[in-house]
């Protein structure tokens, strides 16, 4: 019959239509909630995929990438030594760092100067894979819009997250890095007592 | 560089010889002059009718000419080509010939295989070499009238700083320079010396399409003096997937003449992967095809290991492959939707189809950290394990949302008497020609030739798997659109086994290195991406960043095959022919 394809097709448009009001009605009469976002997340879900951002958000995965930071201590001190790694594997060479010298001109293990240009950033993280002190991770914050370009030039104070942060988001590979460190300090321990 | 190459010529003077060397130097006296493991090197005047032998011998049947590329040495130049058999599979055989420094020129094969048209063409462009006897002997990415050729090591960007990264300006010293301070006017611009651009009239690039197709047709005998209307379709035109231009000459609404033009993306992705450390271009290869985004290192990282000479432990393999597999699904479900697109089924189906996408894409966006650039093969393995609710995940999809995705596509588009009546019949490729104008992927199995790379010349771990190779019979805008449709639940079948099979273990061979000295050599490395075959020619020098580092486009060999398809076929049908071609001008351009 002619035009039976055409109406097989509209039926499933149908279906389609009526889920998502389905889904609809079931946050009513809130449908911007929270819970809907993560309703809608999931991969068994039947109608709508798409959320109201800014209203919702979507949790990111472990290890989403975006623009790197910097790691320091509860004491305060950057993990960074300027070991120069991150800025020479960089495929965009958006990296630049200046190591800190004492006045007598003897390098110190530590950077004066750490820029990122989030400009031309691509986000591959491989400086963070790289990186021997864990010192440099990737960020997960997507809200980086801003006026002027110059605000793109993340400089040290502004790369600079605690601890605490990085446990936050890498909530599995702090646990498993705080882990390793334990069972390293144990073992030394155990050899210095012999 | 010029010692190791010494080095490779010395030893190829030695008597052994392959069986197929031997055979050629018997049949063509002075062709074969050397040969080693990594090609034949051919007397340059010889090589149309050897390679013409390499198709016509019944028990070789070379007859799929995959790359023609070419390398800068220090002393020579070399054009290579690689040619497989769609009926023997295996590995491809590698041809080699030698033009001079001064005024490098090799006879073209173009005239007997159609498929090297733009492959010489960019060769010309970037390496410039001239290829004698080609009908259409223009630059393809750059304009005509641009100053050099890029891709020769003595020729420096403007932004130009060091041979290769990393640059010593970042590190231990490095002060941040805006990207701004070195933009217009202050660096970026260079201009050829004595050039006034005031002076400079652009170049009539019509004129010479019409005056090709005027004389094709006139030697085809037109007896109808009917006047051609000559018509341009893009760069900017929302079927042509991005920024591509076809010129089109018209009679009446038939098509008698099509070129496309490209270039509007090129992003001189191989200058930028010669000054890369080699772990470096993996991130870049993301950003060619950018919908089946995640498995085009794959090829990439092929080649690389075949250097390295290491092999990925299992569990990487069997990830490799489920990204891969996973990246088809995506990339079918998007050129299907688009395709409804072009046929002004504007954004219903292809919302459906971006739906299921996005339930991949979580499952990219899981394990490597970012939806689309997910930069995740490593040589010798993958960067990440997979997080602990990735498997529950992909067995959901696998086993019941995708098949349904691709069930509801089935019976949603399939009899749509719309779409019959503008696919069947439409934009027909016979196999003869689809193979000559060095197809692959669904263009080439919709015309009924069932050339696949995971059957013909499986790479990873596509031996251990069952599945079918699609094909079609008709060749036309359908059966695209059926290869395609079939092959997503081949690629299902797949995950299913390997979600069967895959066991925990390591996921890395050795230890990552990010100033990765690779040994040195040539290797192809390609595999079968979603839209035919993806293949990464690597030279390297034994250092730290690839001497030559070249891609074979499958969309741009499939482009060769447009005109063919469009000739006699209405205006209006020449959108529908490119959209079942499925382009991704990230990769047609680089």
């Amino acid at each position: 019959m002619l035009g039976k394809g055409v109406l097989k097709g509209m039926q499933v448009t149908i279906k389609r239509f009526v889920a998502t009001y389905i889904e609809d009605l079931r946050y009513f009469p809130r449908r911007a909630s929270q819970e809907a976002a993560e309703y809608r997340q999931r991969a068994d879900t039947r109608g709508l995929k798409t959320i109201e951002y800014p209203e919702q958000k979507i949790e990111m995965f472990e290890g989403f990438r975006m623009i790197p930071f910097l790691i320091y201590e509860e004491d305060a001190s950057p993990r960074c030594t300027a070991c120069g790694m991150c800025a020479r594997v960089c495929p965009a060479q958006c990296i630049w760092i200046e190591r800190d010298k004492t006045p007598e001109g003897k390098n110190l293990r530590r950077p004066r100067h750490f820029t990122v240009d989030a400009t031309i950033c691509m986000s591959c993280g491989l400086c963070a894979e790289f990186c021997p002190f864990d010192a440099i991770r990737m960020d997960n914050n997507y809200e980086i819009g801003a006026y002027g370009r110059d605000d793109l030039i993340f400089h040290k104070e502004k790369l600079l997250r605690p601890v605490a942060y990085y446990a936050k988001i890498y909530p599995t590979e702090h646990a498993l890095k705080e882990e390793e460190k334990r069972q390293k300090a144990e073992a030394k321990a155990k050899k210095a007592e012999q | 560089m010029a010692k190791v190459r010494e080095k490779a010529a010395a030893e190829a003077v030695i008597e052994e010889m392959s069986p197929l060397a031997a055979r050629l130097k018997e049949e063509y006296d002075g062709a074969v002059m050397a040969d080693s493991p990594e090609g034949i090197l051919l007397a340059a005047d010889r090589l149309p009718d050897v390679a013409a032998y390499l198709r016509e011998a019944p028990d070789l049947t070379y007859d799929h000419l995959a790359n023609v590329t070419s390398v800068d040495y220090p002393d020579y130049f070399e054009v290579v080509y690689h040619f497989s058999s769609t009926k023997n599979g295996g590995d491809p055989v590698t041809l080699k010939v030698r033009a001079n420094k001064t005024d490098p020129v090799v006879p073209s094969l173009t005239p007997i295989w159609p498929g090297a048209n733009f492959q010489e063409r960019e060769v010309w462009d970037l390496m410039g070499i001239r290829f004698e006897g080609h009908p259409n002997h223009k630059r393809i990415v750059l304009w005509e009238g641009f100053e050099g050729h890029p891709l020769r090591k003595d020729w420096h960007e403007p932004y130009y700083e060091a041979d290769h990264k990393p640059f010593p300006s970042r590190w231990p010293e490095g002060q941040h320079i805006q990207v701004e301070d070195r933009t217009p006017f202050k660096g970026n611009v260079q201009y050829p010396p004595n050039w006034d651009p005031d002076e400079w009239k652009p170049v009539d690039d019509m004129a010479d399409f019409v005056e090709r197709t005027e004389a094709r047709l006139k030697a085809d005998g037109d007896g109808m003096k009917t006047q051609k209307v000559v018509v341009n379709m893009g760069p900017q035109h929302p079927s042509t997937h991005g920024v591509f231009r076809m010129k089109l000459m018209l009679d009446g609404e038939t098509v008698v003449g099509l070129e496309p033009v490209f270039g509007y993306l090129h992003r001189c992705h191989e200058k930028i992967g010669e000054r890369n450390l080699w772990v470096q271009n993996i991130p870049f290869c993301d950003r060619l095809d950018y919908v089946s985004t995640i498995s085009n290192a794959f090829p990439y990282v092929l080649a690389v290991e075949k250097l390295l000479d290491i092999t990925p432990p299992e569990r990487a393999r069997y990830l490799r492959v489920t990204m891969a597999e996973l990246s088809r699904i995506l990339n079918h479900f998007v050129a299907i939707g688009f395709l409804f697109n072009d046929l002004g089924a504007y954004f219903t189906p292809v919302l459906y189809c971006l739906e299921e996408r996005e339930f991949i894409l979580d499952l990219f966006e899981m394990v490597s950290g970012s939806r689309m650039m997910c930069n995740y093969y490593r040589f010798g393995g993958v960067a990440r394990d997979l997080p602990p609710d990735f498997m529950p995940r992909l067995e959901y999809l696998v086993r019941d949302r995708l098949p349904r995705g691709i069930d509801e596509i089935d019976y949603f588009l399939s009899e749509n008497e719309i779409f019959l009546s503008r696919a069947v019949g439409v934009g027909v490729l016979p196999p003869e020609k689809a193979i000559r104008q060095s197809t692959t992927g669904p263009v080439l199995r919709a015309s009924g030739v069932p050339y696949d790379l995971r059957r013909a010349a499986p790479y990873s771990l596509y031996d251990r798997f069952k599945f079918d190779v699609i094909t079609e019979t008709a060749g036309d805008v359908y059966a695209r659109y059926r290869v395609r449709l079939r092959e997503m639940r081949e690629s299902v079948k797949i995950l299913e086994q390997v979600l069967e099979q895959v066991e925990e273990g390591p996921i890395q061979e050795g230890k990552k290195v990010w100033q990765q000295k690779v040994p040195a050599g040539e290797a192809y490395g390609r595999a079968e991406s979603p839209k035919g075959e993806l293949g990464f020619y690597v030279v390297s020098d034994g250092g730290a960043n690839a001497y030559r580092y070249h891609i074979r486009s499958p969309v741009l060999m499939n482009l060769t095959a447009l005109e063919e398809m469009c000739l006699g076929y209405k205006v209006a049908d020449v959108v529908v022919i490119l959209g079942s071609i499925d382009i991704v001008l990230g990769e047609v351009d680089r």
